[in-house]
């Protein structure tokens, strides 16, 4: 209960700071729509040379770039702002703040700072999936949605996860400050499907980076594609990082030593 | 001007140390920069099946690992780091300066160029070696190579320092600057090669400034253009890095007029 109440007030003084900036809020709400359009851009001009890539059709694909869409919206205008904040307290030293509060510091710092104006990204990601499954002329069954979904809670905790265990790194090595914004860029694979890979990457993105599990699962989980082995095993290895990712945080939270005076 | 000549050597070599000083962040930074290797991965999956108009697998590859190379080397920062300096007041500092700022930023952004090039050289080589056939066979495109690089190089900065400059009237500069990023990545051919897009787009996209910041200097690499329209697109790039010079100029001046340093 009392987690809960600290994430309530978390968000509401984060989403606070940010509405303050109206007009940021119309620029930068018109600059995500425009980024959209980018995404989608190659797509289109990809399938009017072609009617499917790698197996997937042009609304198969496009489910997989609304996940992508969304996903990076939440990566960009949720994680990465709330945890870029942590780097600059462990340079700082400002962190012993955060650490004297009463609440885990993990949760304190991970809502610390969001854009609210990214939302626009989540209706973006709608507008292609109402698109998508109209171009496929069918709707996706309940089921599909319900794993879909279990599916994006998955490839959330791992973006999250990934986000904190790069994180972590600014212990160590204070100068890193801009392994987060690698990060980002890295998940820009993920608008396409891991299919499209061969070899050495395939593997790469799905067992050891597990873009596939973002963006390509959660797209086979909406159109039925999905074996349930698949989505189990994705599910335990979501949980098993995440564990993973919480054990690194405790550890360099153990090693931090204030750099103030 | 004699003044500025005299320093300029020296403020590139303190931005070639500042470089090596940071060359952590600068390789990180340098990684970052994949998207020709993403937008690769889509076209060699579909010209497994055969060639796209007239891109082979191979020719995707070169296509794209010469666009990384371009915007390697042709990069700049410096609408970050005026933006920055206008909104915390430090840019009075550069004013106090006898030199010009803009010459003392384009200096540093220059400076950078050495370790891009450590950096990326010996990776694209290996790639481009892999792909020689695809390369232009004329030894007067490339010697026109150089002039282009040189254009784009700064086409590009001209083109931050006008937004920057503006950013003395605007708050959010950056914001136009990330819309012109935008715009930029689809009509200057670093996401997809402009002879891809449909004939009216590909008809617009050819005359527009974005073409010259980085399409050009690859298609000359990949022997796309003949001599002759090699030098026209040569004479127009020189004409549009005029123009923009120009426009900095004239916009610097008037925002002087109107800037007050923040901060004490």
């Amino acid at each position: 209960m009392r987690t809960v109440n600290v994430i309530r007030a978390q968000l509401r003084a984060s989403v606070a700071l940010a509405v303050q900036y109206r007009l940021d809020f119309v620029v930068e709400g018109l600059l995500a729509l425009l980024w959209m359009g980018v995404t989608l851009v190659p797509v289109i001009v990809v399938f009017q040379n072609r009617p499917q890539v790698s197996g997937w059709t042009f609304p198969e694909m496009l489910l997989v770039l609304g996940w992508f869409v969304a996903l990076k919206g939440f990566l960009e205008g949720a994680i990465s702002p709330s945890l870029m904040n942590v780097i600059e307290h462990v340079r700082k030293g400002t962190l012993d703040f955060v650490l004297l509060k009463p609440v885990d510091a993990q949760l304190l710092v991970s809502l610390a700072k969001i854009e609210p104006w990214r939302s626009v990204d989540l209706f973006g990601a709608a507008a292609i999936f109402l698109y998508a499954f109209h171009r496929l002329g069918r709707w996706p069954r309940p089921e599909h949605v319900l794993l879909a979904a279990a599916m994006l809670l998955a490839a959330i905790l791992v973006m999250y996860s990934i986000a904190i265990v790069v994180v972590s790194i600014a212990f160590f090595a204070v100068r890193v400050d801009n392994l987060l914004y690698l990060f980002q860029s890295i998940f820009d694979v993920a608008r396409w499907p891991v299919s499209i890979f061969r070899g050495f990457l395939a593997i790469f993105f799905t067992y050891i980076l597990p873009l596939a599990l973002m963006t390509t699962y959660p797209a086979l989980a909406l159109l039925g594609k999905l074996t349930l082995p698949t989505a189990a095993g994705a599910l335990l290895g979501t949980a098993l990082f995440a564990a993973f990712a919480r054990a690194i945080w405790r550890l360099s939270i153990g090693k931090y030593t204030s750099a103030s005076s | 001007m004699k003044y500025a000549l005299k320093a300029y050597p020296q403020l590139l070599r303190t931005g070639f140390a500042e470089a090596v000083a940071y060359r952590a962040e600068f390789l990180i930074w340098m990684f970052s920069t994949n998207m020709p290797l993403v937008m690769l991965a889509l076209w060699a999956a579909v010209a497994r099946s055969g060639p796209v108009g007239a891109y082979t697998q191979k020719g995707f590859a070169a296509y794209y690992l010469a666009t990384l190379l371009v915007r390697l080397l042709t990069g700049s920062w410096v609408v970050w780091e005026m933006t920055m300096e206008i909104r915390s007041g430090t840019l009075a500092l550069r004013l106090l300066r006898p030199i010009h700022p803009l010459l003392a930023y384009s200096a540093e952004n220059l400076a950078a160029v050495p370790m891009r090039s450590i950096v990326a050289i010996p990776l694209i080589v290996i790639f481009l070696w892999n792909v020689r056939d695809q390369l232009a066979g004329d030894p007067l495109i490339w010697v026109l190579l150089a002039p282009a690089l040189l254009g784009a190089w700064l086409l590009t900065f001209l083109v931050m320092a006008i937004i920057g400059t503006l950013g003395l009237w605007l708050e959010s500069a950056t914001s136009l600057f990330e819309a012109w990023l935008g715009i930029s990545s689809i009509l200057s051919g670093y996401l997809i090669p402009l002879d891809l897009f449909p004939g009216s787009v590909r008809a617009v996209a050819l005359v527009l400034p974005f073409r010259f910041l980085l399409s050009f200097p690859v298609e000359l690499a990949l022997g796309r253009v003949d001599r002759a329209q090699a030098l026209l697109l040569l004479a127009a790039q020189w004409g549009y890095v005029a123009v923009a010079l120009l426009a900095t100029r004239t916009l610097w001046r008037a925002g002087l007029r109107r800037y007050a340093a923040y901060g004490g």
